[in-house]
């Protein structure tokens, strides 16, 4: 079944509302798309339109926190990352508050609106803050875990959501931890390291080089920062290549993250899927997907081209 | 001793100890502290029931100093509150040091929120008065922008937010000294008239033609105190660098350190006033 990870926070971050009196959301004038306005439905005195001014949503966000609430502040991945960059930088990240910056629409699938809208650098920009937790989660299924688990955790997290229904990967069964990866095929030789939306295309990459005789090694590394080290160490005794795959720009992200940990504790060649350092442009999502290089195609090819 | 002169005598200590920090440190903004001086003392000696105790609490008045820049004189403020002791505030800006460049909120109790970003710091008192009309708590929250932070545009991202929520428990105080980096302000970048802007803006407008007079100043937080339904910005006229008469009116004492010599000459002109 196909669902967007947005859908899966907004009705995540509604029951959460419910149970927790001290959890507070804030919007940007886009709680219709990113699915906070889920909220409202259950309680609305939780839920804030800050209108369109990031800049002063993160800061109220940050006063919030400060004052003892949990804080959750959404709006497109663009606009949160980007334009309020430095308002998470010096009021939620450098006072390490309290603070989920979820964002949606984030990557290429935003599709038509094009290039404006389609960020490919927040993983990078969030990344670089000192004391933020990354992560990007898979399906609705892994957001719905990962939404609770950074409710529950102590200190400024940033959510990565798509906008664009994906097939859902997990079932209830799935053990979720922050900075711990999900080895969801186990093989050798070659690691492919994929996040969000693309773990699905590294699970159909996976079916097609099986058909061709390779077994490999799939991973969801849901959480970007902290990156799990151990899990990468541990790869690096049987896998001498990784493939990372992320919808998202090669510089900075989830690429950059494991060629940093492996070039100090284990060096193996790593070869990156993702956007090849060009803005996107309007189109579909699965046409961009393909354009950009980003298909479950691309990886086996990847790896193919050992 | 009248309640108004122990006022003056902290006011003035305060200056002392602004002047012995920046010349110590070798950098800061002595211009900016010096003209906050009597806005700051007002808010936390006359309104905030901010004490040793309940600085860990939720449950009281919150302070903060948007125009971070002027930290020497929050830290010369939370020294005279005995929140720390005096000697410490000669580590301002060294390695280390609980008194950073710009205020620190995981580093030194009392002090409610990091700032220094210009901009940045009404929102984060937006949000803390947000949270204290959700939980149905009665305190309030205080905050200095300077005239010059009026530029960035986040501050009416915030003043639009503070009316939209109808934030009656924050107060916005302008220091207007009319100088920043690059000289007066109407000429960098006039944000001026702010009255009418507040205005515009939704919120309660009070002017204080001497900033400097704290009694002018506890008259404007005591008036914000009995407006329901709108927050309160007070247009306080100040003289940058107030109180070193060598300083006062100069946009070049806005990021620069006093000689040691010239300390000794500030100090002996403050100690004038005792």
């Amino acid at each position: 079944m196909k669902i967007a990870t947005r859908q899966a926070y907004g009705k995540t971050l509604a029951a959460l509302a419910e149970e927790n009196e001290n959890i507070i959301v804030l919007d940007a004038d886009l709680s219709g798309s990113t699915k906070s306005g889920d909220v409202k439905k259950v309680r609305p005195n939780q839920h804030y339109n800050m209108g369109i001014a990031e800049g002063n949503m993160m800061g109220v966000a940050a006063g919030l926190a400060a004052s003892g609430n949990t804080v959750f502040a959404s709006s497109f991945a663009m606009f949160a990352t980007g334009r309020a960059y430095e308002q998470i930088r010096n009021s939620i990240g450098y006072p390490r508050l309290n603070v989920k910056i979820c964002a949606s629409h984030a990557g290429l699938t935003v599709g038509a609106d094009g290039a404006s809208h389609q960020c490919i650098e927040d993983l990078s920009l969030m990344r670089g803050i000192p004391g933020m937790t990354v992560i990007c989660p898979a399906d609705a299924k892994e957001t719905e875990k990962a939404i609770r688990a950074v409710a529950a955790y102590e200190g400024p997290c940033y959510v990565r959501l798509g906008r664009s229904a994906v097939e859902t990967v997990y079932d209830d069964n799935l053990e979720y931890e922050i900075g711990k990866g999900n080895v969801v095929r186990q093989g050798k030789d070659v690691a492919i390291i994929a996040c969000g939306i693309m773990v699905e295309s590294a699970l159909k990459a996976y079916d097609e080089l099986k058909e061709k005789g390779y077994n490999v090694t799939v991973v969801d590394m849901h959480t970007i920062k902290p990156i799990d080290k151990e899990l990468l160490v541990e790869l690096a005794k049987t896998h001498d290549l990784f493939v990372t795959c992320e919808e998202h720009s090669v510089v900075g992200g989830l690429g950059s993250a494991v060629a940093e940990t492996l070039s100090k504790y284990a060096p193996r060649k790593v070869k990156m899927i993702g956007v090849q350092d060009v803005f996107g442009e309007s189109g579909n999502p699965d046409e961009l997907l393909e354009k950009y290089g980003l298909t479950a195609k691309d990886i086996v090819n990847a790896v193919l081209e050992k | 001793m009248s309640e108004l002169a122990v006022l003056k005598r902290h006011t003035n200590n305060i200056r002392k100890n602004i002047v012995k920090m920046v010349t110590e440190a070798g950098s800061g903004h002595p211009g900016g502290s010096l003209s906050s001086v009597e806005i700051v003392t007002a808010i936390y000696f006359t309104q905030m029931n901010i004490n040793q105790d309940n600085l860990a609490s939720n449950k009281r008045d919150r302070f903060v100093l948007s125009k971070g820049h002027a930290a020497p004189l929050l830290y010369a403020v939370l020294a005279e509150k005995s929140f720390l002791e005096e000697e410490e505030l000669l580590t301002l800006r060294k390695l280390g040091s609980r008194l950073q460049g710009h205020p620190s909120m995981n580093l030194l109790p009392g002090v409610d929120m990091s700032t220094g970003s210009l901009g940045q710091g009404i929102s984060c008192a937006v949000g803390m008065a947000l949270s204290n009309k959700y939980h149905g708590l009665p305190y309030r929250v205080y905050t200095v922008l300077g005239d010059g932070e009026c530029q960035e545009g986040e501050v009416w991202e915030a003043a639009m937010s503070a009316a939209h929520y109808n934030l009656d428990n924050l107060v916005a105080v302008v220091d207007f000294n009319g100088l920043q980096i690059d000289g007066k302000v109407s000429d960098v970048m006039n944000p001026a008239p702010f009255e009418d802007k507040f205005k515009a803006f939704g919120w309660n407008v009070l002017t204080v033609e001497n900033g400097n007079d704290i009694e002018q100043v506890i008259k404007a937080l005591e008036s914000a105190k009995t407006m329901t339904g709108k927050p309160t910005a007070i247009i306080a006229n100040t003289v940058k660098g107030k109180g070193v008469s060598f300083m006062e009116d100069k946009a070049g004492w806005h990021g620069v350190a006093p000689s040691v010599e010239e300390c000794q000459q500030a100090l002996k002109e403050l100690e004038g006033n005792e």
